[in-house]
């Protein structure tokens, strides 16, 4: 977090100017269950894309090419609207903590 | 320009990660596809609401277009006002002419309520601008309290379900007709688990000559009661039960989009939310045959309006 600002300093009308600011936000720490895609399976359709709550997909060159699981906060809708049933959702416990996401 | 998923994941995202909306939370779906249909740059105004209160906690932002809140009622008012300015600095020589386009988020808190005769007003004036309702039928920010979207029936804290009251009472009130009466050049009512549907209305929305509403519904899984990965399907299945028909009012043409003119009984539909539980499972089906009676009614209504301007279409 950034300084507390008296409402002295913080600026008339309350802008906000740090476009996507809350991508520092960890939201990923909500998550009980992780999608876990199967490429091999995957036609790059980008349906998980563009129902995607959290923008949590990772585009490659228009091919998908991961997670961001910082933000997903594993609702489950990508693993439910995959044509080819490609991404699985598994229990959080289930996966080795990794360090970007332990420091919630 | 064409709609193909791949192309547009080329665009820069311009809502981003990280806001507090509930996760499964139709809203940021409808706000991705809606940003990522458009062509021009947007202005956006938001309403109070889920949306507004989740994406912009000071002193953080996950929008990365210009966005402006005032207050609860007034986002179609404050829009207008942003759009006469750019008008007004335009002809003043103060400001390059650019495309721009002029975009309000509301809830159905804000545009069926609240904000109606904000709406109303600016869309009598012609403004140019799209209004996206962002319909999660009631007032979820606060806890769930019924508002005029609500359907009949529906549990929410303040329509409980028990011995006495099966829940809401009243029949919601049919806004995107409202709105197609004040004959705006574009009106539609879409559905978020229908990205191409949304999307083509949004393009036809911006290339309106005048103001242009879409009623988007946004399932809500806390306030109607279902699993966070089961959004995408409780949109489908009101839509297809006809609970929430997809059709467009494009210069006074009605038209049904998005196909699929069979109907599934609502049923269904209401058995996948368990805010309709009580009156699903308790035996006494008055509830959802008089549900049932009144879509039947309105979609008989809608196809009747489809059909005259068909038919004065093809007359003319």
């Amino acid at each position: 977090m950034p300084d507390e600002q008296a409402w002295r300093e913080i600026a008339i009308g309350g802008t906000e100017i740090n476009p996507g600011s809350t991508e520092r936000v960890n939201t990923g720490a909500w998550r009980s269950e992780m999608p876990i895609i199967d490429f091999s399976r995957c036609t790059h359709c980008m349906i998980c894309w563009v129902d995607c709550p959290d923008a949590c997909f990772e585009i490659s060159d228009t091919r998908l090419a991961g997670i961001d699981l910082d933000h997903c906060k594993g609702c489950g809708i990508c693993a439910a609207v995959c044509p080819t049933h490609c991404i699985t959702m598994v229990p959080e416990s289930s996966v080795p903590v990794k360090s970007s996401e332990s420091g919630a | 320009m064409t709609l193909k998923l791949r192309e547009l994941t080329e665009k820069t995202e311009q809502f981003g990660s990280g806001h507090a909306l509930c996760a499964g939370c139709a809203e940021p779906v409808a706000v991705r596809q809606v940003l990522a249909a458009l062509v021009n740059p947007p202005v956006v105004a938001l309403a109070t609401g889920c949306l507004e209160v989740a994406t912009t906690r000071f002193p953080d932002t996950t929008w990365k277009v210009p966005v402006i809140h005032s207050a609860f009622e007034n986002a179609a008012t404050t829009i207008s006002g942003v759009e006469a300015a750019y008008k007004a600095l335009v002809r003043k020589g103060r400001m390059e002419p650019r495309p721009l386009t002029f975009l309000v988020f509301g809830g159905d808190g804000a545009t069926y309520d609240i904000g109606f005769q904000w709406l109303s007003g600016a869309l009598e004036r012609g403004h140019k601008f799209i209004y996206v309702c962002l319909n999660n039928e009631g007032y979820m920010n606060t806890g769930i309290q019924r508002s005029s979207a609500t359907l009949l029936g529906a549990w929410t804290t303040t329509t409980p379900a028990g011995d006495v009251r099966p829940g809401k009472l009243q029949w919601h009130k049919d806004m995107t007709r409202i709105i197609a009466a004040h004959n705006i050049p574009y009106v539609a009512q879409a559905a978020v688990h229908n990205w191409k549907d949304l999307m083509t209305k949004v393009r036809k929305a911006e290339a309106a000559d005048g103001p242009a509403f879409i009623n988007v519904i946004t399932p809500c899984d806390r306030g109607w009661r279902f699993d966070t990965d089961k959004t995408m399907e409780v949109s489908r299945l009101m839509v297809e039960s006809g609970l929430w028909p997809l059709y467009e009012v494009e210069n006074g043409v009605w038209r049904m989009t998005g196909g699929g003119q069979k109907r599934r009984p609502v049923i269904d539909a209401l058995k996948s939310q368990k805010r309709f539980s009580h009156i699903t499972t308790n035996g006494d089906e008055s509830v959802v045959a008089e549900i049932q009676r009144r879509v039947d009614a309105e979609w008989e209504s809608l196809q009747q309006l489809c059909e005259m301007s068909a038919r004065a279409e093809s007359e003319s």
